[in-house]
């Protein structure tokens, strides 16, 4: 019966609703409507900040104040690691950390955030957290001016590396995308993951060496070393200062670190969120 | 599907059914607020089938009417065939993906009419530049002129109705879905979206229209589809399904239970 069905409609040339593409034609219908991504990420940038008066300058004010109470806690009132680069070293560390954790949980959220949009048009579900990224992105673009400035400010050279710091924003970029697309398809499997995102972003931000480094830190358990090395986050902490600042260098093992988890969680993301495509805006 | 019908199939329901999965608290809202009245005993999963073995196929030129008493399933259906909701058992097939014009909440209510307009145009798959261009024309179809630059959260949901079907019926639908979208506007809007509805239908488009409506259904459909739990209780000519309808409502509404 089943199969006289199926042969009926493709007689008649229909297909079946409510499946997912295949994989290629549904990146290929997602990148035709990479203007659609855009567009939502710039027009909900501008809207967050609406209702107040500095408007989309708190994408800049945000991350700046909160290097400032680091910088604060950490660089005057702790002075544990008091060296001179530590002021373009946390500045470098806060603003890309920004960008990771809010494609985590912008990405996180891109789903649900979105419901209205859902459940009345059709198109690839992928757009929204592409789109977040997108929106998380634009801000941290915002904010490299300060910290160039930072940057300059405290070291009146220019490095070589520098050519490479695009190539560092461009991959931490790929790597916001793979976090976002597995954040946002957790969230709609187990809801109450939501409620873990700010956790996860603390411990994230304590492990990462934002405004430490823990290579003065003086800890000599190969484990909790080896741990660190192979965090993403940090790697790409580390290559952003390294093509920053005087002190710090550039190594090939942070390229590769860094390199393998955006691979990893772009192809893994990508997949895995395709595979509940759809299930996004069911509730 | 034991007659085979000469006419060109352009949907096909097959045997689809679809579960919702809530979470219920396990307390009602009148049960004793005793020791364990305010706290919730359990939360359990519960299963609510809103759509049974439903099977039917809709042919070319037909425009249907769904009725049925509120949570008998007409939107839960409406949505599986839009692709909208993963059906629990069954399938769907369509000649193109059938779009679907629902009540409901804005699309992005934190964004104006206008860019509302932009961005759910290319949605469906239109260029920034053409939506460009078709923004004045949409907010005018939606009678929304003065209101286009406002956040969309701030629509009565009866604008916020007309703005999405002015976004929609933008493009030709071969397969459209209309769900109580055109009871929320005023007569004029009416027209204007019924007389569009007719140039889609003529343009060879199949129509589902959800309505409570008795009259606007016997008016612009030519086969009535009555769901009741989830189930077809009834399906074919307008007047006989909707007289056979009526009876059954006014048969309840007297019953001596209700």
């Amino acid at each position: 019966m089943a199969d006289t069905i199926d042969e009926y409609a493709g007689e008649h040339g229909l297909r079946r609703i409510g499946t997912r593409p295949r994989l290629g034609n549904y990146i290929a219908e997602a990148w035709r409507r990479r203007e659609f991504s855009w567009t939502m990420a710039l027009l909900s940038r501008r809207s967050r900040h609406a209702r107040t008066r500095l408007g989309v300058w708190w994408s800049v004010l945000l991350p700046l104040l909160q290097s400032m109470v680091y910088g604060l806690i950490f660089g005057v009132l702790l002075g544990s690691h008091r060296s001179p680069d530590f002021i373009p070293f946390l500045v470098t560390g806060v603003f890309l950390f920004t960008f990771v954790s809010g494609s985590f949980s912008a990405g996180a959220l891109s789903i649900s955030a979105n419901a209205g949009l859902l459940r009345s048009i059709n198109f690839p579900r992928i757009v929204l957290p592409v789109s977040a990224v997108v929106e998380q992105l634009l801000n941290l673009l915002g904010t490299l001016p300060i910290l160039f400035v930072v940057a300059l400010a405290f070291d009146l050279s220019v490095k070589v590396e520098f050519l490479l710091f695009p190539l560092v924003i461009a991959l931490l970029a790929l790597f916001g995308l793979g976090v976002a697309l597995i954040a946002s398809r957790l969230t709609v499997d187990v809801r109450d993951l939501s409620k873990l995102i700010p956790f996860v972003t603390r411990i994230l931000f304590y492990v990462s060496g934002v405004f430490y480094n823990p290579e003065r830190l003086g800890i000599d358990n190969p484990i909790i070393v080896g741990a660190m090395e192979l965090n993403p986050v940090y790697a790409f902490l580390s290559l952003a200062r390294g093509t920053l600042i005087a002190g710090s260098e550039v190594t090939i093992f942070h390229w590769i670190v860094a390199g393998s988890w955006t691979l990893v969680l772009l192809v893994l993301g990508t997949v895995y969120f395709w595979r509940a495509e759809e299930r996004y805006g069911n509730d | 599907m034991t007659k085979r019908d000469m006419r060109k199939p352009v949907v096909i329901v097959d045997d689809v059914s679809v579960t919702y999965t809530v979470y219920a608290t396990g307390k009602r809202a009148r049960g004793r607020l005793g020791k364990d009245g305010l706290v919730a005993k359990k939360s359990s999963l519960r299963k609510i089938r809103a759509v049974e073995n439903v099977s039917f196929t809709v042919y070319e030129g037909e425009t249907i009417g769904v009725i049925g008493s509120n949570g008998s399933g007409k939107s839960t259906l409406m949505r599986s065939i839009a692709g909208l909701l993963e059906v629990e058992s069954g399938r769907v097939f369509a000649s193109s993906r059938p779009t679907l014009l629902a009540v409901g909440a804005a699309l992005m209510p934190n964004l104006s009419g206008e860019q509302n307009i932009m961005l759910g145009g290319m949605a469906l798959g239109y260029t920034r530049a053409s939506m460009t261009n078709s923004v004045d024309t949409i907010a005018q179809f939606a009678g929304l002129e003065e209101f286009i630059d406002l956040p969309m959260r701030t629509y009565s949901s009866g604008m916020a109705a007309r703005l999405r079907f002015a976004i929609a019926q933008h493009k030709d639908h071969d397969i459209l879905i209309i769900d109580e979208a055109l009871a929320v506007g005023d007569k004029q809007f009416r027209n204007r979206s019924e007389a569009r509805l007719r140039e889609m239908r003529a343009q060879a488009g199949t129509v589902f229209l959800v309505s409570h409506s008795i009259a606007s259904i016997r008016e612009t459909c030519n086969r009535v589809i009555w769901l009741d739990k989830g189930k077809i209780r009834m399906d074919g000519d307008p007047i006989k399904v909707t007289q056979a309808y009526k009876e059954y409502m006014d048969s309840i509404s007297t019953s001596p239970e209700h």
